[in-house]
């Protein structure tokens, strides 16, 4: 194993996992709010809305990613859509880990006893009241653990956006092999980054999930 | 007494789950401060019959009033929504498994609504919350959470909770079916406390002891209708209906196993 080499080209790696970070954390954000739309249509009174949230989850989660990403970066300017890589990256990733997280959300909402609601809403509470004060801080524990799931995916996902040139940390990986030919160390270099960004991520977790616990 | 006009009042109510009629027809005049309480067995209507009091299992057909404000009006979602949280205000409910809200401390369970619905500032839903708590004994656990109590305790609090809105009427669905036999005792307690104090209520129950004793009018209802109505003497004592002396019969007979 080329330690000397390793030594030599880990801070363009760091630079990278800066990059995979930044990837990570706006694809969260991202995820997050599709997400959310993504349950609040699901679980709409309006049935036109729950078949949109419906066929978002299922067209989602039915093909792969790459090729979602692929449709967004190279097809889209022949529809009109011009994103830079990181940009397309972000939406592409985004929009993907949402569907995921619109399944999440919505379990943890639909899991609160039907009880609780019919509590608040005999108090007077309407529905809007009983779902923000009522099933929502009990849904929001809940969904803190899968929804750690999901990032942790979304984290391993960013390697996706290689083949469309960001520079994080898998396309730095195979730039750098295209040099030096030692993919082992290469790999083992970004992997090493991937791991520590994703244990750190999981401690996070860990630590909002023991906090938010009831009582 | 009996030509008082009706302060709850449930005219001709019938319920179906598709085909499966639920209720077949039932009215049931409730006066001010009295106290009327449902048997029958499981499955018969009895907690459908209550949710529909407060319109949380509408109808198919009939109406319910609660003095002179119709409950299940027919009207357009928004404004539906904003007559029946209004409504509801005035129809405290206590539920079998209690329902507290997990998240809140029993202080938060009892403000939570008063303080959303009625505007009261930290001061006085304070008060408001000790002075129920008080009542059904629970003030030394203000600060627990929910978790922390036992089944009789979490009840009491539900009831607390409830009264915190000032209900004209309380609804009862089996308050005492989900806990240790010696819990019963402390919330069938509290329950007596608010007969004293003339609560309108309506108490869904398979506790025939307790009925007997608190209750001015009982139903017996089976598969949808009610079977026979009167006052809890006839009805426990000396009923006239063979179903009747039937469910009482058999449930004796569990009572005492
Ligand atoms: N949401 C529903 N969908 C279909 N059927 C229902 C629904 N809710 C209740 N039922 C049926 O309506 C009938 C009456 O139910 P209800 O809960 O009112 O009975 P109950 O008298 O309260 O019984 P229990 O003593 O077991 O609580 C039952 O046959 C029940 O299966
Ligand atoms: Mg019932």
């Amino acid at each position: 194993m080329d330690v000397d080499l390793m030594m030599r080209v880990y801070p363009f790696f760091l630079k990278a996992a800066v990059v995979t970070i930044e990837l990570s954390v706006l694809t969260t954000i991202l995820g997050l709010i599709m997400g959310s739309l993504g349950a609040a249509a699901r679980l709409s009174r309006f049935a036109a809305l729950r078949w949109i949230g419906a066929a978002y989850v299922s067209v989602i989660r039915g093909t792969p990613a790459l090729i979602q990403l692929f449709i967004l970066y190279f097809g889209g300017p022949q529809i009109g859509i011009q994103l830079d890589a990181f940009s397309a990256g972000v939406i592409g990733l985004g929009v993907n880990i949402g569907a995921y997280m619109t399944e999440t959300i919505r379990g943890a909402i639909i899991a609160i006893d039907k009880g609780q609601r019919e509590a608040a809403r005999t108090l007077g509470m309407s529905q809007v009241q009983s779902f923000r004060k009522v099933v929502l801080p009990q849904a929001a524990r809940l969904m803190i653990r899968p929804l750690g799931v999901n990032i942790n995916a979304l984290i391993k996902g960013t390697a996706l956006v290689a083949p469309i040139s960001v520079i994080e940390l898998t396309y730095t990986a195979q730039r750098y092999i295209g040099s030096t030919y030692k993919p082992f160390e290469m790999f083992l270099l970004a992997g090493v980054l991937y791991m520590v960004i994703i244990y750190v991520t999981g401690r996070g977790i860990a630590w909002l999930d023991r906090r938010a616990r009831i009582v | 007494m009996t030509d008082e006009k009706p302060f709850l009042d449930i005219r001709n109510a019938k319920k179906s789950y598709g085909k499966l009629e639920v209720l077949k027809d039932i009215s049931l005049r409730v006066n001010r401060g009295q106290i009327v309480a449902i048997i029958g067995p499981s499955g018969s209507g009895k907690s459908t019959l209550l949710r529909a009091i407060n319109d949380l299992d509408p109808l198919t057909a009939g109406e319910v009033w609660l003095e002179d404000v119709q409950i299940n009006k027919k009207l357009p979602h928004r404004q539906y929504e904003k007559h029946i949280n209004q409504v509801r205000q005035n129809i405290g409910m206590v539920f079998q498994h209690f329902n507290l809200f997990p998240h809140l401390s029993v202080r938060e369970n009892v403000t939570l609504a008063p303080k959303m619905l009625k505007g009261l500032s930290d001061d006085e839903a304070e008060e408001l919350a000790r002075e129920q708590l008080e009542k059904v004994g629970m003030i030394d656990r203000i600060d627990y959470y929910p978790s922390r109590l036992s089944g009789g305790q979490k009840q009491r609090v539900a009831i607390a909770r409830a009264l915190a809105m000032k209900p004209k009427v309380m609804l009862f669905d089996e308050a005492t079916s989900a806990l240790d036999p010696e819990l019963v005792e402390e919330v069938n307690l509290v329950m007596k406390k608010l007969a004293e104090e003339h609560m309108t209520m309506v108490i869904v129950t398979h506790e025939m002891g307790f009925a007997e004793s608190v209750c001015d009018r009982v139903l017996f209802m089976d598969q949808g209708v009610v079977v026979e109505e009167g006052p809890p003497e006839k009805i426990f004592r000396n009923p006239d209906n063979e179903r009747t002396q039937n469910f009482l019969r058999k449930h004796l007979a569990n009572a005492n196993r």
